[in-house]
C-alpha cells in the first residue's frame, strides 16, 4: 500500500486526475486566475500575442485594480483603461478602484472555495491556503496560459509540516506566529516546498487571523501555506459565492519533507527589523525606536479584526502629533463593517487618515511613501529596501496591536500593557 | 548558446523590488524597466552595466514579488545570464519565460569577483572567469529551456510551434 498524502499532493491529484506525488510534473486544471493592476497589462500582452481573444471561462477570471488605486499617474490611467475594456471583450470579472486588495476580494466573493487550486499574477496568491484552496503565485505569462486554457503545469512540491502548540498570550497574535517562523526558517527556508500549518493554536485562531499566516508562506519561500478546512472555514463560505467547498484533508500518514514544532507560549510580539523579512526580534529588542509613519491595512493584516484591535487600542487616545498613521481597509465590504461597528469614528477621531481599500503604501504606489530617514512600522508583509517607494526608509513589520501602540508613542511600543493579563 | 561579459556581483535575497520598484510598474516598455533596473539597490548599475554583462548573486535572488517585469528589465539592460547560488521559485518560472537565462552554479558564484570577465557554455555548463583562469561545471540548460530562450521566451516559442 503506498504511503498517504499531504493536502498539497491531494489537490494536485484531484486536479490533474493522476496519482500526484511530490516532485512529480502535471498538467493542472485550475480553478480560477486573478491579475492585478501591476501584472494584468502583461498578461493581457502575452494573451494578445498569442493571438488568444478569450479566456477558458470568464466566471473564473478576475482582475483587480488594487495596487495603484484610484491612480496616481497617467501610465498607470492607461494600465486601468486596458484593464476595464479587457473585461468588456471577455466577459471577466473586473474590480475596480475601491473594491479592494485582491486576496481579500477573492474570497470575500466566494471565487475561491476548500479544495481549489487557484493561480494569481500576485505572489501573496498563497494567503487562500488558511482557507484550505492551493493557491499560488505566478508571473503574467503563466497567468495568461492559464486565462487562455484553464490548465497550467505545476512541480508538485514537497510539504514542511509546522505544528503550533500551546497558548497565544494575550498581545500576541498570528502575524507573530508567522514572523516567528519566518526568522527561524529564513527567507528562503521554503523554497519550492509547500507549508501545512496545524495544531490547537491555528484551530483557535479565527479564519481571518488565519490567512494572515498563509499570506506570508511566500515570505519564506514557500509556493503555498495551507491548512485544513474546520467547522470555521465552512461557516465562513456560508452565503459566499455559488460553489461548494471540497474541503481536503490530509492522511494521518502523510509524508512530510519536514517537521516543525512552535510552542506558541515561547512566541513574544515579533517585529521584522529592515530590510528582510527574516531579520526578526521580539519587539524588547527595537522598543524606543522613533517612528514617524504607521500603516494599518494590506492583504496580510487590512481585515475587520485588526481594524478593530487597533481600534481596541486607540479608543479615546491619539496617534502621536510626530506620526502619521494610515489605515487602508482591505476591501469595501470590510470598510463599511468597520464604519458600522464604529472603529473608524474611533481610528479617525484618533487622528488616522483613512485611504481607499487597496495595496498602495504597501507597494509605495502612493498614499503614503516615506521621507528620507524615515521609520515606519506597517503591519504589511515586506519590509525590502524601497517597497514603499523611498529606498532610504526603513520599514519595520508587525502586528495591527504593535502599530496602534506604536503610533500612540511614536517610538515602536511593545503592545502587551494594553491586553488583560499581557505584561 | 554562449555568453560573456563583466560581472556585477551582489548578494542573497536580492528581491523583485529592487530589481524594479512597484513605482515605475506604470509601464511594461522593456527599455523603460531597464532605466531603472536595481535602482533601489545599486543606483549605479544602469551606467555601468554593458551589453552581455553577467549579475552573479547569491541565495534567493529574484524572491518577493512575481511581477514579470523583473527579469525583462534585467534582460532589457544588457545582461546576459543570471548566475546565482538559488533563485525564487516565481522568479525562476518567470525568467524562463521571458527568455532571460539563468544558472544555479553556487561554486561559481564563490569563485567570481565584481569586474571580473566571466564566459558562459549554456550548453555544456562550463562557467569561466576569464581574470582568474578558473571554471565551473554547472547544469546545462535542458534542450526545451534552451529551445525556449532562444526564441525569446515563451510566447514566442509557443507560437513558433504552433505556426502562428
Amino acid at each position: 500500500m503506498s504511503a498517504g498524502k499531504t493536502i498539497a499532493e491531494k489537490i494536485f491529484s484531484a486536479h490533474a486526475g493522476v496519482d500526484a506525488r511530490a516532485g512529480d510534473i502535471v498538467i493542472a486544471d485550475v480553478d480560477f486566475v486573478m491579475g492585478q493592476d501591476g501584472t494584468s497589462p502583461l498578461a493581457i500582452r502575452a494573451l494578445e500575442e498569442m493571438g488568444v481573444s478569450g479566456v477558458f471561462d470568464p466566471a473564473r477570471v478576475a482582475l483587480v485594480i488594487d495596487h495603484s488605486a484610484p491612480s496616481p499617474l497617467e501610465g498607470v490611467s492607461a494600465l486601468h483603461t486596458m484593464m476595464r475594456e479587457f473585461g468588456k471583450s471577455t466577459g471577466v470579472h473586473v474590480y475596480d478602484v475601491g473594491c479592494g486588495v485582491c486576496h481579500q476580494l477573492l474570497p470575500e466573493m466566494g471565487h475561491v472555495v476548500p479544495g481549489d487550486l487557484v493561480v494569481g499574477c500576485d505572489s501573496h496568491t498563497c494567503t487562500y491556503g488558511a482557507l484550505n484552496v492551493f493557491s499560488t503565485g505566478v508571473g503574467s505569462t503563466d497567468g495568461a496560459a492559464a486565462m487562455a486554457s484553464g490548465k497550467l503545469w505545476f512541480k508538485v512540491p514537497e510539504t514542511i509540516k509546522v505544528t503550533y502548540t500551546g497558548e497565544l498570550a494575550p498581545g500576541v497574535f498570528s502575524k507573530d506566529l508567522i514572523l516567528y517562523l519566518a526568522g527561524m526558517l529564513g527567507a528562503d527556508g521554503a523554497t519550492y516546498q509547500a507549508l501545512e500549518f496545524h495544531g490547537p493554536v491555528i484551530d483557535d485562531l479565527s479564519v481571518e487571523a488565519r490567512m494572515t499566516i498563509s499570506n506570508m508562506a511566500i515570505e519564506l519561500g514557500a509556493k503555498a501555506g495551507l491548512m485544513r478546512a474546520d467547522a470555521k472555514t465552512l461557516a465562513w463560505y456560508e452565503g459566499r459565492g455559488d460553489r461548494a467547498p471540497a474541503p481536503v484533508e490530509p492522511d494521518a500518514d502523510a509524508v512530510y519533507v519536514r517537521e516543525i514544532r512552535v510552542d506558541a507560549g515561547d512566541v513574544a510580539p515579533q517585529v521584522a527589523k529592515p530590510h528582510a523579512v527574516d531579520n526578526t526580534s521580539p519587539v524588547d529588542d527595537v522598543v524606543g525606536t522613533p517612528i514617524a509613519e504607521g500603516f494599518l491595512g494590506t492583504c496580510t493584516n487590512g481585515r475587520l479584526e485588526d481594524l478593530e484591535i487597533a481600534a481596541r487600542i486607540l479608543k479615546g487616545r491619539r496617534v502621536h502629533p510626530d506620526v502619521r498613521f494610515i489605515v487602508a481597509p482591505a476591501s469595501r465590504r470590510i470598510l463599511l463593517d468597520a464604519i458600522e461597528a464604529g472603529y473608524i469614528q474611533t481610528l479617525v477621531e484618533a487622528g488616522a487618515a483613512v485611504v481607499t481599500p487597496g495595496c498602495g503604501p504597501c507597494v509605495g504606489t502612493h498614499n503614503g511613501v516615506p521621507s528620507d530617514g524615515e521609520n515606519v512600522i506597517s503591519t504589511a508583509n515586506r519590509n525590502f529596501k524601497g517597497r514603499m517607494g523611498n529606498s532610504n526608509a526603513f520599514i519595520y513589520l508587525a502586528s495591527p496591536a504593535t502599530v496602534a501602540a506604536s503610533v500612540i508613542e511614536g517610538t515602536i511600543t511593545d503592545p502587551r500593557a494594553y491586553f488583560e493579563g499581557g505584561r | 548558446m554562449r555568453f560573456e561579459g563583466i560581472a556585477h556581483r551582489y548578494g542573497r535575497d536580492v528581491d523583485t523590488d529592487v530589481i524594479i520598484p512597484a513605482r515605475y510598474l506604470n509601464t511594461s516598455d522593456p527599455d523603460e524597466l531597464a532605466a531603472h533596473c536595481m535602482e533601489d539597490l545599486d543606483q549605479d548599475f544602469v551606467k555601468k552595466v554593458q551589453p552581455g554583462d553577467i549579475l552573479v548573486a547569491e541565495e534567493n535572488f529574484g524572491c518577493g514579488s512575481s511581477r514579470e517585469h523583473a527579469p525583462i528589465a534585467i534582460k532589457a539592460s544588457g545582461v546576459s545570464v543570471v548566475i546565482a547560488k538559488s533563485f525564487a521559485r516565481i522568479f525562476y518560472r518567470n525568467a524562463i519565460n521571458t527568455g532571460l537565462p539563468i544558472m544555479e552554479a553556487p561554486d561559481a558564484v564563490d569563485g567570481i569577483s565584481s569586474g571580473d570577465r566571466v564566459a558562459v557554455d549554456a550548453d555544456t555548463g562550463i562557467i569561466t572567469d576569464l581574470s582568474t583562469g578558473t571554471s565551473w561545471q554547472a547544469q546545462p540548460f535542458p534542450d526545451f529551456i534552451r529551445d525556449i530562450i532562444e526564441k525569446g521566451g515563451l510566447v514566442a516559442a509557443a507560437r513558433e510551434k504552433v505556426g502562428k
